[in-house]
């Protein structure tokens, strides 16, 4: 495949059956590789998308300054595409995101704003606010409440999903911004009769849990209930268990959060097996492994990799 | 039957500090009901009004109940239900 930038490489990405972690010929797993995005994954569309709407919509010239509250990985798309279309950008993240993260970032020339890891992303979305009120020549995306994020998906990432696999029955991706399961959702939903979209929430640990109460209440503008068929809850245990299962069964070096959507995944086709129900279940691969060495996540047992994941932000 | 129900630190002063208890029922309202049963008070910090409170999720093997059948959830021998207190986002 030939691209004329690397911008235009965004997404058609691969997707790959799990023939050792499907259940049965009848119930299949299907695994969306978007860590084969540029920046090594799936936030290179909803970045890409948001920036060029900005700059239809005439908010972003050259030289502007964008502000995004980001835990990373859009981040890392908005540091490539700013870098190459000669934007400033300036990044707040949890001062407890992974080292790899922040290095990434300043690789590609984004500036940090470190906000407090009790709060976790809500926090950070809370001083990106103050920041972009004190600085009104700065563009926020606002990844939470940027209709282009969810179109992202809606445009790209439903339809390459319907071409390479029209029997689809689940859509399974982790809930963050809401923007892949929102757009991928809407999309599906217009197509397939009676397609199950599921959200598979990451569950911190009681004492990162406790501390969001802080900020109880914070929903992403972008999330609609009525997209969503049904919502995992799913324990950093859980989803570390499953990273490794991808690795170990199918081969595939995927971060933290993928666990958790592969969790959602295997819980939806249990249930399918035991209805006798056809099922060609997708779920998303939001990033590899590679950022989260350092988490300790792929070492030593699994209550040993747990613990050390304890208070860190792995989605 | 035996269902494992996980209970949050802040809702084990009623199940005398065990993270986790088992109860019998067929449906997510009987299992609280067996549950109050042997650890009385319970019932009210997870239930008003015959609904789940607002501020309580329960999850059904990691499923949200809310996106299931509520209180008239099946449940079955093997299962596992999570009892947390919701956060951001936590409740629809």
């Amino acid at each position: 495949m030939r691209f004329d930038s690397l911008i235009d490489s965004v997404g058609r990405t691969p997707l790959v059956g799990l023939p050792r972690l499907s259940p049965s010929q009848d119930v299949r797993i299907w695994a969306k590789l978007e860590d084969r995005n540029p920046t090594g994954s799936i936030k290179d569309r909803p970045a890409l998308w948001m920036i060029e709407q900005a700059e239809k919509d005439g908010l972003l010239r050259p030289g502007c300054t964008i502000l995004e509250p980001t835990s990373g990985n859009t981040g890392i798309s908005l540091a490539m595409s700013a870098r190459l279309k000669g934007y400033r950008l300036i990044c707040v993240m949890p001062e407890n995101t992974s080292e790899e993260r922040r290095q990434l970032l300043r690789m590609w020339g984004a500036e940090i704003v470190s906000s407090p890891a009790a709060g976790g992303s809500n926090e950070a979305v809370r001083v990106a606010k103050g920041m972009a009120a004190e600085n009104p020549d700065w563009v926020m995306l606002y990844q939470y409440g940027n209709p282009a994020n969810w179109r992202s998906h809606y445009e790209t990432t439903g339809p390459e999903i319907m071409e390479d696999l029209p029997s689809v029955t689940h859509f399974v991706a982790g809930l963050g911004t809401t923007g892949t399961l929102m757009g991928v959702g809407r999309f599906l939903r217009e197509r397939v009769p009676g397609v199950r979209i599921v959200a598979a929430e990451p569950r911190y640990g009681e004492l990162v849990y406790g501390l969001r109460n802080v900020d109880e209440g914070f929903i992403p503008e972008l999330y609609d209930p009525d997209v969503l068929t049904t919502r995992f809850s799913v324990s950093s245990g859980d989803a570390l268990r499953r990273t490794r299962e991808l690795l170990s069964t199918e081969g595939i070096f995927a971060g933290v959060s993928t666990g958790a959507a592969l969790h959602g995944a295997l819980g939806m086709a249990a249930k399918a097996l035991k209805e006798g129900e056809r099922a060609d279940i997708v779920f998303v691969v939001a990033d590899g492994g590679w950022k989260y060495l350092s988490t300790g996540a792929y070492e030593g047992t699994l209550d040993e990799a747990e613990e050390r994941l304890e208070g860190q932000l792995w989605a | 039957m035996a269902i494992e129900v996980r209970i949050p630190t802040i809702l084990r002063t009623f199940t005398e500090g065990a993270k986790a208890v088992d109860a019998k029922g067929a449906t997510l309202e009987e299992l609280i009901g067996d549950l109050d049963s042997r650890h009385p008070g319970l019932k009210d910090r997870l239930v008003d009004k015959g609904a789940l409170r607002r501020f309580v999720n329960v999850y059904l093997n990691d499923e949200d109940v809310r996106f299931l059948g509520g209180l008239e959830t099946p449940v079955a021998d093997g299962d596992t239900v999570t009892v947390l207190p919701a956060v951001a986002g936590g409740s629809r």
